[in-house]
């Protein structure tokens, strides 16, 4: 595959949060039209990644190319170009809590085209129908339960049909149905949308069941990648680690503490 | 010794702190008025906030406006009486309500009521990730969310004291004229004789937009700088409130001396 056939290049991506390395050289390419995992521990810094992508944080060393164009040197007005062509599903939903469901999914819409009401209120609609919630239109966001309200922003996400879609932990928080409702609607809409999907997640067993491709970060670095059949089997240690559940591995259990003799002994000497 | 140098290191961190602020906020004020284009534009947002800003706070000011007017009555009749002057109760009350009580009460009234308001639902569109979601949409938060807020304050803060001074010298009215027996044609002529368009109405007007920019830009700047969490937006609330009767206060004073001095 050449370069062009990659929506997304990351080389050597370095990021510290003041003095503190979060990404210490992490290197990706997310092919285009298909559903890319990122996996690794809470705190590994995947939320990072996905704001480094969409160039809401400057990389500290190393590039983000998107579609070509290194995302850091870009002006504002080039960089709000871009995000047109891109959509985020935030953790938490991140929807106008004094808007109405409607008016959150038919806010970009408004803000970026010069569309006469009735055309809004129809592809307003069209994006609710694929995400299920139609009925759900006149509904307040703080009435609607994590799956719908995570299913109303993935229709916001999606309004002005991104060519690149961007999801941060898509499945926390949610049941076993909506959890199931969700990852299928991001294989429907990349295919459909004929997108790019970039999901940041913990959840193995999902991901495996619907991306293309899986990177393991650990530690600030890919520690791991391949497609979900390869990943499945993996004698990896990481991999292996993370695809059966394993509390204890390469990733420790223990937040790196004293020596639990010398904590424990050492006290009773005092 | 080293007590001191504690001291002195606070007290400089205290000053580099505020002085840091300050220049924050100065250059946040730069970022709004350059990015208000839209916002004046579109008078749908606009009128929301004045809305929201304005006539949420049109009750308490009017209340207060009232009963300040009382307190005037009573207080300007018992003192003018003295010296024999309770005719001059119209002059009194509607000099003190047009040039300093009507533009400076109803700043703080509105400090308390729209300025908290406004820094809350900033900073709460800031803790839930309102803002970062909306400029991943590509539409800039300072002139989607900050900026119509500014101008809905800036533009109800001169209308709202107006209101205030109408229904405080009212208040002095119903008092004096009506209870207190002082004549209904000495209670206008004089006040009528005696207040200056330029100097009174209008410098009183003035005042209150440069306090309606003020508490509209402390609330706005506290909200989208507030940390995002749930004490972060308290104390933004808190400071919004306390920062705003401060800066209201100080300017005030500054205003009055260079509006009406050397005016016998
Ligand atoms: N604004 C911030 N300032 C300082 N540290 C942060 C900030 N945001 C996140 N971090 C730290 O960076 C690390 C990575 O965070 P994040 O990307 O949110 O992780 P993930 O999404 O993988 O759970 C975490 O350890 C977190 O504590
Ligand atoms: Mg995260």
């Amino acid at each position: 595959m050449s370069d062009d056939d990659f929506l997304v290049n990351i080389e050597n991506l370095r990021f510290d949060y003041g003095d503190r390395p979060v990404l210490r050289g992490i290197d990706m390419r997310i092919p285009r039209g298909r559903v890319v995992a990122i996996m690794g521990g809470s705190g590994c810094g995947k939320t990072t990644l996905l704001r480094l992508i969409s160039g809401q944080l400057r990389p500290t060393a190393g590039t983000v190319r998107v579609a070509g164009e290194a995302i850091s040197e870009m002006s504002h007005a080039r960089l709000y170009a871009f995000r047109r062509r891109m959509g985020m599903l935030f953790q938490f939903g991140a929807l106008f809590t004094d808007l109405s469901v409607f008016d959150n999914v038919a806010f970009p819409l408004r803000e970026h085209t010069d569309l006469p009401e009735d055309m809004i209120r129809d592809l307003t609609l069209m994006k609710l129908q694929a995400v299920g919630l139609r009925g759900a239109r006149d509904l307040m966001p703080s009435t609607l339960s994590g799956g719908m309200a995570r299913r109303v922003a993935l229709a916001r996400a999606i309004a002005l049909d991104p060519a690149l879609i961007m999801y941060d932990e898509p499945f926390t928080g949610l049941d076993p149905i909506s959890l199931g409702v969700i990852g299928q609607l991001i294989r429907q809409l990349n295919d459909a949308l004929g997108a790019t999907s970039i999901m940041v997640t913990h959840d193995v067993q999902e991901s495996l069941r619907m991306v293309d491709y899986i990177y393991f970060i650990s530690e600030g670095r890919v520690v791991a990648e391949g497609r979900p059949e390869d990943v499945r089997d993996s004698a990896d240690p990481f991999v292996h680690q993370f695809v059966a559940a394993k509390a204890d591995g390469p990733v420790s259990y223990h937040f790196p503490a004293p020596d639990m003799a010398a904590e424990f002994l050492g006290a009773a000497h005092v | 010794m080293s007590r001191v140098l504690d001291m002195l290191r606070f007290l400089g961190g205290q000053v580099i702190d505020r002085v840091w602020r300050l220049g924050r906020a100065s250059c946040f004020f730069l970022a709004v008025l350059m990015k208000s284009g839209a916002a004046l534009l579109r008078f749908s947002l606009l009128f929301r906030e004045i809305w929201f800003a304005g006539v949420l706070s049109l009750l308490i000011i009017l209340v207060s406006g009232l009963f300040v007017g009382l307190v005037l009555g009573l207080q300007g009749y018992e003192i003018l009486q003295r010296y024999g002057s309770a005719q001059a109760l119209g002059t009194m009350v509607a000099l003190s309500l047009l040039r300093e009580l009507g533009p400076v009460v109803a700043a703080l009234l509105f400090a308390s009521r729209a300025g908290s308001a406004i820094t809350a639902e900033i900073g709460l569109m800031k803790a839930t990730e309102q803002l970062k979601a909306m400029d991943m949409m590509a539409v800039d938060p300072v002139a989607r969310v900050v900026a119509p807020r500014f101008w809905g304050g800036v533009i109800s803060m001169p209308i709202l004291a107006m209101l205030f001074s109408t229904m405080g010298i009212l208040g002095g009215w119903l008092i004096g004229v009506v209870f207190l027996g002082v004549d209904d044609g000495a209670f206008w002529s004089s006040m009528r004789a005696s207040v200056d368009f330029r100097h009174d109405v209008w410098n009183g007007v003035f005042k209150s937009v440069i306090f309606g920019v003020a508490v509209s830009l402390i609330a706005v700047f506290e909200g989208y700088y507030s940390e995002p969490t749930a004490e972060g937006v308290s104390r933004a609330i808190t400071r919004t409130v306390v920062t705003s009767a401060l800066v209201i206060l100080a300017l005030d004073f500054v205003l009055t001396s260079f509006m009406f001095k050397g005016m016998s």
